[in-house]
């Protein structure tokens, strides 16, 4: 079973960083961590592969960066490959899912497993493109993955509970964030995710056109980023014998009931 | 001079940061309330090699050395698990090092790969009623049985985790009368129930993991279990004494810099004349000075650990950093209860509890004045006071 996982490396949730006002995208000059969606993942597929199996990573990210990938070496991944290219600069969610898909194509594997969404971009779609790309099968919301010879068979998560799907490997399978619980590295596994290999590739080295990426191929544009707006106050709701009603009835509104 | 950042720390320093975020503050204050080993987060770092980081790795332990089992319990301290959470590891990670550097190859191959693990609890029982600080005084005696074995009866107070301790390093008078170095002897003996009578001494902080009273009655030991060499035994301590301070200034250290995050935060967020109450200089100067000598204190145990690690003397460098780290975590605990005001003195912060622990490193396990002997004596050469 050879299993790779899609991880992004992203800029600290808890020291974000900030916007370029120029770009309108996401400072990515700081030191960037594993994506904590991505460990899910990372977790599946080690629970998956055993002993028998491999595990190995794939990464976009700019300036050589390997810290994220280094954790989730550490947690007990084989191998990775980092695409890292100044072409690749400004690269929305297609042109990240084709260089993806080409770096994974270097593997052919049986299984190939990413987050549902990554904590910074939250586009949600680089999965799905991949697979279509790629012409595999895709799953998404997986909370459960089992294989059966050549077949996946996967609980989807649903809003009412989720759904059993089959598929045929090979296949594609984005995970939702909180479903397993992510081992933390080991002493042990920090030491040896130091000699692991990471094969750095630039968008030549996978037989794309440097055109067609970045700036240069983004199909897509940010026209305005503005900040959030700030948090509205409460509803208060003071009992006068029927709060209960009322709760339930807000509740009731938002879904959650 | 180097200080560049080494990729190895800083890893190490985000695995534990990782367990620790885990284990919040309100973990900790419970274990404390109930005087609770925290079993759970002990696993934890057992699981993940940390426990082990320092011992060979031909015993399966880490291998690494003391500056990085100091960074390990720096972080945990730091967390907010303070002393409750440092102290409930450290003896396992460096407390048989008079076993590596002295002991037989039965005693090494028995018990190093459990404390690689984690398994193995170890205590550490030097103290006692009528021997603190003047080591010299230990009465606790072990007797030859006459085959090779001995026999141990006496009294030793401040036993830190004897009650979850398989085994205690302990320091007995195998020669010799009480007022002699001579005639001591350690041995790696089992806290047997049926020999060993352990109470829990009531005290103000640190709850989490008991000291305790425990008294010798009639404790077979048998031969192979001497560490080193009999009547060496004060000497064998003597070289784990740097070590363990190293150990002790990074945790101090930890505590401090916990006390000073919520300080820092409370100061910014809490509104008094409607003004956060970190605009005051009176509050904000303090914290600076905190900080700066946390910082000061840090780079002395760094410097220390790295001479330990590198066969160089370290005398002076450990107990100073044990003496500034001591000094710079109590202060930092104080200021972060004055910034609260009135809710410093309450549990809900945090900052009562860590003032608490950060009290007891001015005490143990070498006291602030015995620190100053040392340096008076050793380092400027004065003469001896006592
Ligand atoms: C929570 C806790 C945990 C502990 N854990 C352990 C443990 O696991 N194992 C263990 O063996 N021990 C342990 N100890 C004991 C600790 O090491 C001793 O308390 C410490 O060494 C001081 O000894 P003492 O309490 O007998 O003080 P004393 O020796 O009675 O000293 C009392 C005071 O007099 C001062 N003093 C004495 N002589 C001089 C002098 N010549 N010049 C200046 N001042 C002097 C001391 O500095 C101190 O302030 C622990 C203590 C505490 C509080």
């Amino acid at each position: 079973m050879n299993i790779v996982v899609c991880v992004k490396q992203i800029p600290d949730p808890a020291d974000p960083g900030a916007l370029d006002p120029e770009t309108k995208t996401l400072k990515r000059d700081v030191k960037l961590i594993l994506d904590e969606s991505d460990s899910y993942g990372v977790e599946m597929a080690l629970q998956l592969a055993g002993d028998e199996g491999t595990v190995s990573l794939v990464s976009m990210a700019p300036n050589s960066e390997v810290g994220g990938l280094r954790t989730a070496l550490a947690m007990g991944a084989e191998s990775a490959v980092l695409v890292s290219d100044d072409a690749l600069k400004g690269s929305d969610a297609l042109t990240t899912a084709k260089v993806l898909a080409a770096a994974i194509a270097k593997s052919s594997p049986d299984l190939v497993i990413a987050a549902t969404e990554s904590s910074d971009g939250y586009t949600g779609t680089v999965p799905e493109q991949i697979a279509a790309l790629m012409d595999l099968p895709s799953v998404t919301f997986a909370k459960e993955i089992a294989l059966d010879g050549g077949t996946a068979k996967v609980k989807r998560q649903t809003e009412s509970g989720y759904d059993s799907v089959e598929c045929p490997l090979p296949c594609l399978v984005s995970v939702t964030a909180g479903v397993v619980e992510p081992r933390y590295p080991s002493f042990k596994g920090i030491m040896a995710a130091k000699a692991k290999p990471v094969e750095e590739v630039t968008v030549a080295d996978l037989g794309l056109d440097a055109g067609s990426v970045g700036w240069a191929g983004a199909g897509q544009e940010i026209v305005s980023i503005e900040d959030a707006p700030a948090r509205e106050a409460g509803e208060v709701i003071e009992d006068e014998g029927d709060a209960h009603e009322r709760i339930v009835a807000f509740l009731d509104e938002l879904k959650v009931l | 001079m180097d200080f560049s950042p080494n990729p190895d720390h800083e890893a190490i320093v985000e695995a534990v940061d990782a367990v620790c975020g885990r284990f919040d503050d309100s973990y900790w204050s419970t274990c404390d309330q109930n005087h609770e080993f925290p079993w759970e987060f002990y696993r934890r770092m057992a699981d993940g090699g940390w426990v082990g980081i320092a011992i060979a790795a031909e015993y399966g332990g880490g291998g690494q050395g003391i500056a990085e089992a100091a960074l390990v319990l720096n972080r945990v301290a730091a967390s907010g698990a303070a002393m409750n959470g440092s102290t409930a590891l450290h003896l396992t990670m460096f407390g048989l090092n008079p076993v590596v550097k002295f002991g037989n190859d039965q005693l090494k191959e028995a018990f190093l790969p459990r404390a690689a693990t984690g398994e193995l609890h170890v205590a550490f029982g030097v103290t006692e009623p009528d021997a603190g600080t003047d080591t010299s005084r230990i009465a606790t005696r072990a007797t030859e049985d006459g085959n090779g074995g001995w026999v141990i009866n006496g009294r030793k107070i401040w036993t830190s985790k004897a009650l979850e301790s398989e085994v205690c390093l302990l320091l007995a008078r195998t020669d010799g009368e009480p007022g002699s170095f001579d005639g001591l002897t350690l041995f790696l003996v089992d806290l047997d129930p049926q020999h060993c009578d352990i109470a829990a001494i009531p005290k103000v902080g640190r709850n989490a993991v008991a000291s305790c009273e425990v008294a010798y009655d009639d404790l077979p030991v048998e031969g192979w279990r001497m560490v080193g060499d009999r009547g060496q035994g004060f000497r064998h301590i003597l070289h784990g004494l740097n070590p363990e301070r190293i150990l002790l200034a990074a945790m101090a250290c930890g505590i401090g810099e916990a006390a000073l995050r919520r300080a820092t935060t409370y100061a910014t967020e809490r509104e008094v004349f409607d003004r956060p109450i970190g605009a005051n200089q009176a509050i904000s100067h303090p914290l600076a000075r905190a900080h700066m000598e946390l910082h000061a204190a840090a780079t002395m145990w760094r410097l220390a650990a790295w001479r330990y690690d590198n066969d160089m003397e370290c005398g002076e460098h450990a107990n100073t950093a044990k003496y500034l780290a001591a000094e710079a975590s109590y202060f930092a605990a104080d200021q972060a209860v004055q910034t609260h005001g009135g809710l410093g003195y309450a549990t809900e912060y945090h900052v009562e509890r860590y003032w608490r622990e950060a009290r007891l490193q001015r005490i143990a396990p070498v006291s602030q004045e015995m620190t100053l002997n040392y340096i008076a004596q050793r380092v400027l050469g004065l003469p001896r006071s006592y």
